[in-house]
């Protein structure tokens, strides 16, 4: 059982108070991913859940015991770091079972858990090798498997897909997707990359400078953000947002209008502009539209065989029911 | 080094460095050689002719070669246990935040610029003296009586000596070492269930095991020529003769330039031994 709650927790380095106080609660089996610009705070939250940093002020449950001075191996939670954290001078097989040795756990139970990791991540002929030997998704599933043997209460994972290449990412987003399909633990997965975000959790906690901007699943994110910081961080590409006079005719300080909510056409249109840069993805076109007399750029989604160039003129219409409205406060309203 | 030509530049550049240290090389190894297979006494008789191998034969037969050979060792492998095993627990001491970091590893570092023949006197004569030595007055303040440290501890002495000296080396070089382990894998070794003695044993003493060969091998070639610790305080008596000392004391207190040259031969065969063995450890151990 994996239920963490986090009440009031503040943390500070010195004079500089990182995390203002903040209430969060992670329900047992969810998949919840902390996303936030760099320096936002969220690896710092992590931390302050695994143990590995003292909470200033608050309180840390997991499973309704207060876990706060609990030092981190006591805790019940495993952690894949960033850089894997491998131990370079033993064996994969050595590497997983490391947890377990260190609980004195028996040599049979041991090579049962190792074995049985082993096969759920593909590492099987790999039980020997070093991690030097291995390649970057390779090191990540041992990573993943030292933390599954020790079947703990939540895995907590730090940015853990930000060392392998694109390709790769989206292969191992898969693979821990399946895994918490399949084992279903409470799993807390930081990142500042909102695509992994918005593919992988059941819920979704925006961060910026250690505040909570918005919790939800990812749709409820899309649709609905509570203000313009999350409006502009889920999606992609980014909304389009958009001052004065149109913005003002909605009754708004501010509208945001999502690139695949706009409609490209050639004949006439609600707004017009320049095609700046075309991104042709083959699924997808995206437009860099300037001198809408809107903003800078408006960004568009068209079809992939959409053929406007550079430099030609074109004419937007957006959806008018999925118009975003934000006032001078920065908060959507409807 | 792309072209033929900035190569045989570089050649040419590098070439009076190297021939410099190569004359300085051969010269008196080969000097050695020749007087080696002479009998060569300058107070009695100077040049006495060739005398093949008995020069060789005459260093391994005397009765102080054994035990020169065993102080030799005792002292090496003394001081490299005893500045492994506290370089290691100082390295990680500083290697904790602390105020006055800078200063503090600055005064760490400070023996290794004291030139070996001072910090002997230093120790013989402000700590070990018998009489007026700190030892002798803090044994006394227990009611104890002083040691005579350079007659009655004399190898220990010795040790304590060049141990001293050389500890800085050590933990500069293995705090680096601790320096550069990432301390996610502590992180993730703690979250393991790791105690901080089971954390030291898996994951940093692994980590320093490459520095440790280093600091192994550099010591041990600097070790086996110790000679003013000894010439300063025990002039080789009490069980202090070194291979180095005998040497010496063949070339200089007998006046035996063939002897003591040859018991220099066996000194650079020696070393070269303790070389290649070391050189394959560590070979092995940066491979890894």
């Amino acid at each position: 059982m994996g239920r963490i709650t986090l009440d009031n927790v503040t943390k500070s380095f010195g004079p500089v108070q990182v995390i203002p106080p903040l209430n969060l609660t992670i329900e047992d089996g969810e998949f919840t991913v902390f996303v936030g610009p760099s320096g936002c705070g969220k690896s710092t939250l992590l931390r302050l859940i695994a143990g590995l940093e003292d909470v200033s002020s608050g309180e840390i449950r997991i499973d309704r015991q207060d876990a706060t001075h609990v030092p981190p191996a006591k805790r019940g939670l495993a952690m894949v770091f960033q850089s894997y954290a491998l131990y370079p001078h033993m064996s994969v097989r050595r590497n997983i079972a490391f947890p377990l040795r260190m609980a004195k756990m028996d040599q049979a139970e041991i090579d049962r858990r190792v074995n049985s990791a082993a096969e759920v991540l593909n590492l099987g002929d790999y039980l020997d090798r070093r991690p030097g030997q291995l390649s970057g998704g390779q090191r990540q599933r041992v990573a993943i498997g030292r933390a599954i043997v020790r079947e703990p209460a939540a895995f907590l994972f730090d940015e853990p897909l930000s060392n392998l290449d694109a390709a790769l990412r989206v292969g191992m987003r898969l693979e821990i997707s399946e895994l918490h399909e399949r084992l279903r633990t409470t799993m807390i997965y930081v990142t500042h990359d909102q695509v992994e975000a918005m593919t992988m959790a059941d819920k979704i906690v925006v961060l910026r400078a250690g505040v909570i901007e918005q919790v939800g699943s990812p749709l409820e994110l899309y649709r609905t953000p509570r203000n313009l910081f999350v409006a502009g961080f889920i999606g992609s590409p980014r909304m389009n947002l958009i001052e004065g006079p149109e913005a003002e005719r909605r009754g708004a300080h501010t509208i945001g209008i999502r690139p695949e909510h706009i409609e490209v056409t050639e004949g006439p249109g609600a707004w017009s502009g320049t095609v700046g840069v075309a991104e042709h993805l083959g699924s997808d076109t995206f437009f860099h539209v300037h001198e809408t007399g809107l903003a800078e750029t408006i960004t568009v989604r068209a079809g992939g065989e959409v053929g406007f160039d550079h430099g030609d003129r074109i004419h937007l219409t957006p959806r008018e029911d999925l118009i975003h409205r934000f006032g001078a406060d920065g908060l959507r309203f409807e | 080094m792309a072209t033929q030509h900035s190569r045989s530049a570089a050649r040419f550049m590098m070439a009076p460095a190297v021939i410099l240290l190569l004359g300085w090389m051969l010269v008196p190894l080969t000097m050695t050689l020749w007087f080696s297979f002479k009998k060569y006494l300058p107070l009695r008789g100077g040049d006495l002719g060739w005398v093949g191998f008995d020069n060789y034969v005459r260093f391994v037969s005397s009765s102080s070669f054994w035990p020169a050979v065993q102080a030799t060792l005792v002292i090496v492998l003394g001081v490299l246990v005893v500045t492994v095993c506290l370089g290691v627990l100082l390295a990680i001491l500083l290697d904790q935040p602390m105020w006055g970091q800078g200063v503090v590893r600055i005064l760490v570092i400070a023996p290794f610029f004291v030139m070996p023949t001072v910090s002997a006197l230093v120790w013989k004569n402000m700590f070990m003296d018998p009489v007026n030595g700190l030892f002798a007055h803090l044994w006394k303040a227990f009611g104890a009586e002083p040691i005579s440290w350079l007659s009655e501890a004399s190898l220990f002495s010795i040790i304590l000596i060049v141990s001293w000296q050389w500890l800085p080396f050590a933990t500069l070089i293995l705090l680096t070492a601790i320096q550069s382990l990432d301390s996610e894998q502590l992180e993730a070794a703690e979250m393991d269930g790791a105690p901080v003695l089971k954390r030291f044993w898996y994951i940093i003493l692994p980590h320093l095991s490459r520095a440790i060969t280093v600091v192994v091998l550099i010591q041990t070639i600097f070790l086996l020529s110790i000679f003013a610790e000894i010439f300063v305080t025990t002039q080789g008596s009490f069980g202090t003769r070194t291979l180095t000392y005998l040497i010496y004391q063949r070339v200089l207190e007998s006046q035996n330039v063939g002897l003591g040259s040859a018991g220099g031969v066996y000194a650079i065969i020696l070393a070269n031994i303790v070389a290649i063995f070391l050189m394959r450890i560590v070979g092995r151990n940066l491979d890894a």
